[in-house]
């Protein structure tokens, strides 16, 4: 039975390049950005195929696979002397913040003080990545997000304008710029002299970003692009001297000789002339960063100003994206740790029904909620910022779950500092209700979190698809490759018979901690059958589930956070840190509820009651959709 | 002109500081350290005389445990050209006070051909305003305490000191030592690319026994304590209440 089901997974996989089946070109190109790297490693032999293991947790865990390499220990990336230059740093970042920037004053006036904008310069924050010898801090992922988590603490207004410029704006250059690129942009960047942004979403073109129009036609001469196009909504647009503008160019199709459309990035200078900007946008949040359209007209860019190649384009920006998003995660857990003094020196001293709040279990089991998610978001921020420290290249998974999660977790947590604060929470002078405004962003902007799901599950079962179609390689020479079927065909029929196929992850879970490491194996070898399931039941279908893909993601986040806090808290448990003891009851009560949610998820995927949930809801939304809005009069009847 | 400036590594100053189970001292372990205000002013006052080109070159000196090089390397990133960590460590760090620290800073000023010290008017750990007098004694130099502001005038130093009444300007001859009060200036961040370029500048190790000075002490510790705690207090609603209320504890 599984034999045949293995072929049909296998086949309907190969197939997967081949359409435009589902309509989100980001999530297509996903599709197909995972597919062609695994055809280049189809060029090896059969077993290559199959064992050309990835190193990524995520990866792995849509097979069912336990790779603990980058997870466990928690990694510790800083040599000494980064880790002293680093305390040298945090401090100054922090009383710059406390003393100089007013988050409320940038609020207010809807762009950050003069002043601070002037003393952020100087004090190289608008360089932290760049190398030293251009100018820069030259600080690693490790260094930057530390820094950045104080950035998130005070100011996400700030930490946007500053993130529009290094994060995404000119990392660009810093990740694909050749050597004069470099040389020409960076130190001025880094200094804070010109500004960067990044332009990539158009009116049209959101999260559906392989549809932009803007384009870009090489000149006759044959030195020049002319580029033209509009795009929104761009952070820093209206401050910006240098943009990564990404634009359509024909790109001839050397097999073929056919002539494509393909996206191409390039370093756009303001003073290139036909480039315009609207006025600043008005915002729910963030409102001391600066957005704004910007429009190129007929704007000349050399052909030296190709940035990544031409028709490299949308890998230039996945990569850009994929890069900063630690960034985001580490920023929000120093936003959450900020709300969470908060909400408990609030709860420690106000006083009702003769008792401070602090001992009522309704405000207990909110400040401990909130004391998790900060946790789990810090965790991921820094194990993701190390595994790209060490020369981790697989980790688009583990970054847009650290996005997804840290996003929401800030939310629920700002939003419960607020509900501990009371009517004191919703005063601005709190200066909470700013923080929620300026959140509420950060679950749309860089990816959706709804399209990152979709990204998360169809990346990681593209990965699982990839095997199965390794054991149908196998299966063609059987007796070459006995040992890798049996063992795959183990582990399928354990798993169906409910027994353990046995992954472990022994050794490095402190004993303490032991029965939430069992809750997170078992969870991953029930995620591996699911996936499995799912792809033997879609195939290539599986693209249009998204109700299926969306529970698939949250398992997935759910694992990876259980993995990352179980890591950390063994390390503390280890290396008996002060706070080991309360990491503990941090990770045992993640585990066990992150547990029962994957269960829910993974339920869902198949039981008949969500089958059916699934199916009314898509009615639901039908006739919603169809009479334009609610579809039931008042009960009044009028 | 060559200016020493010395600086103190000091519990935060936002810390709640504990006093420790033995009761002998404060808790330090895992405590937020940075460098004593007054200091810092110290150091800016140097740096500004620097860019005005009044100075030459900024030593910076600390003494204490290893710990005290990070205050020295703040100070480095502000503009002090190189620092000498005068290494003292154990029981001797537990009791060095203003006179061993004289002495050290004395010891120096003779050994680098310095014009002028200059450190903060107190710290805020043991709040003694006695390093910058006991080092003037010890040179037999004079001093300005309390300084608001300093210009040079040709071999003087004309100085602003707050004192009770109000402002006291004298005139210093050079060399001279000079201790900061808190409105002589407002000390600049270390900002982070002055810190990278500080992790370059020279730190000297020194010891007391090198440089001749004996870092006993005559004064031993008995007892550190809490301040009695603070009652809390009864809110009354109309003045008549306050007058009873006052009464009745005997106050009035």
């Amino acid at each position: 039975m599984w034999r045949r089901g293995v072929l049909r997974a296998a086949h309907c996989r190969l197939l997967l390049p081949a359409g435009r089946v589902y309509s989100s070109h980001a999530t297509q190109a996903v599709l197909q950005k995972t597919t062609s790297e695994s055809v280049s490693t189809r060029s090896g032999t059969d077993k290559k195929v199959i064992t050309a293991a990835s190193k990524s947790f995520a990866v792995n865990m849509f097979q069912g696979q336990i790779q603990a390499e980058q997870v466990f220990p928690y990694p510790s990336v800083l040599s000494e002397e980064q880790s002293q230059f680093l305390q040298e740093l945090v401090e100054p970042v922090n009383k710059f913040f406390l003393e100089v920037n007013d988050a409320a004053a940038n609020d207010a006036l809807e762009k950050v003080e003069d002043r601070t904008m002037e003393g952020l310069k100087e004090m190289g924050a608008f360089g932290l990545q760049v190398p030293t010898d251009l100018g820069g801090l030259g600080l690693s992922n490790t260094q930057y997000a530390r820094l950045v988590e104080i950035v998130g603490m005070y100011d996400l207004g700030v930490g946007i304008t500053l993130g529009a410029h290094q994060s995404i704006g000119f990392k660009g250059i810093l990740l694909f710029g050749n050597d004069s690129q470099k040389k020409k942009y960076l130190p001025k960047l880094a200094s804070g002299e010109t500004i960067a942004a990044f332009c990539l979403t158009e009116s049209a073109s959101g999260s559906d970003a392989a549809s932009i129009k803007a384009t870009a036609v090489l000149s006759s001469c044959g030195k020049y692009y002319v580029l033209n196009g509009g795009k929104i909504w761009i952070s820093n647009g209206g401050l910006a001297d240098i943009f990564t503008v990404f634009a359509k160019t024909p790109v001839r199709e050397e097999a073929t000789g056919e002539v494509k459309n393909k996206i191409t990035a390039f370093v756009v200078e303001r003073g290139f002339g036909g480039v315009t900007r609207g006025p600043a946008e008005r915002k729910m949040g963030i409102k001391g960063s600066n957005t704004a359209e910007v429009h190129f007209e007929d704007v000349r860019v050399p052909v030296a100003n190709v940035l990544g190649g031409v028709g490299e384009g949308f890998k230039v920006a996945m990569n850009i994206l994929n890069n900063g998003r630690f960034g985001m995660a580490a920023a929000l857990s120093g936003t959450m740790r900020g709300v969470i003094n908060k909400a408990v020196d609030h709860a420690t001293n106000r006083t009702q029904f003769g008792n401070k709040i602090h001992n009522f279990g309704a405000i207990q089991e909110k400040v401990a909620r909130m004391a998790m998610l900060q946790y789990v978001t810090e965790s991921m921020a820094y194990m993701i910022s190390a595994n790209m420290d060490s020369g981790a290249t697989e980790f688009q998974i583990e970054a847009a779950i650290s996005k997804i999660f840290a996003s929401e977790a800030a939310w629920t947590v700002t939003d419960e500092c607020i509900q501990v604060m009371g009517g004191m929470g919703f005063m601005k002078d709190a200066g909470v209700e700013r923080v929620m405004r300026d959140l509420r962003i950060f679950r749309i902007f860089e990816g959706t979190n709804d399209i990152l799901r979709l990204f998360v599950a169809l990346t990681g079962i593209q990965m699982a698809g990839s095997r199965l179609k390794g054991l149908q390689k196998a299966l063609k020479n059987p007796l070459g490759n006995v040992g890798l079927l049996v063992e795959a065909m183990g582990k399928r029929a354990r798993r169906k018979v409910g027994l353990s196929t046995g992954e472990t992850l022994s050794g490095f879970i402190h004993p303490e901690l032991a029965s939430s490491g069992e809750m997170l194996v078992k969870a991953i070898e029930r995620f591996g059958g699911c996936t499995e399931d799912l792809l033997l039941r879609y195939g290539k279908k599986i693209i249009d589930e998204q109700f299926l893909l969306k529970r698939v993601a949250d398992s997935a986040i759910d694992l990876y956070s259980m993995a990352v806090v179980l890591s950390r808290a063994s390390r503390s448990l280890i290396q008996a840190h002060p706070t080991a003891q309360h990491e503990k009851l941090l990770c045992e009560t993640w585990c066990i509820e992150a547990s029962e949610r994957i269960a829910d998820s993974l339920t869902a995927l198949d039981s008949s009651s969500a089958t059916n949930s699934f199916r009314n809801m898509r009615s639901i939304s039908a006739a919603v959709v169809e009479s334009g809005g609610v579809v039931t009069p008042n009960p009044l009847g009028f | 002109m060559k200016l020493l400036v010395a600086v103190k590594r000091v519990i935060d100053y936002s810390v709640k500081v504990r006093v420790r189970a033995d009761g002998m001292g404060m808790v330090t372990d895992g405590v937020k350290h940075s460098m004593n205000p007054f200091c810092e002013i110290a150091v800016e006052e140097a740096v500004r005389m620097k860019e005005k080109k009044i100075a030459s070159e900024i030593v910076v000196v600390t003494c204490g445990p290893k710990q005290c090089q990070e205050t020295l390397r703040t100070a480095l990133a502000m503009g002090a050209d190189r620092g000498l960590h005068v290494e003292v460590s154990g029981a001797d760090y537990e009791s060095l006070g203003p006179l061993q620290v004289s002495k050290l800073l004395s010891a120096i000023v003779r050994k680098e051909d310095i014009k002028m010290v200059l450190v903060g008017k107190q710290a805020i750990d043991s709040d003694c305003n006695q390093t910058g007098q006991m080092t003037a004694a010890l040179l037999d130099w004079p001093q300005g305490t309390f300084v608001s502001e300093v210009v040079q005038e040709g071999e003087r130093l004309k100085v602003t000191r707050e004192v009770d009444g109000g402002l006291e300007t004298v005139s210093l001859k050079l060399p001279a030592v000079i201790s900061s009060d808190l409105r002589l200036n407002e000390p600049r961040y270390a900002t982070l690319p002055n810190i990278m370029k500080a992790k370059k500048k020279r730190i000297e190790v020194l010891t007391a026994e090198a440089l001749g000075v004996s870092v006993a002490s005559g004064l031993r510790v008995l007892r550190v304590q809490e301040p009695p705690r603070r009652e809390a207090g009864v809110r009354v609603e109309t003045p008549e209440q306050l007058v009873t209320k006052l009464r009745e504890i005997g106050s009035i």
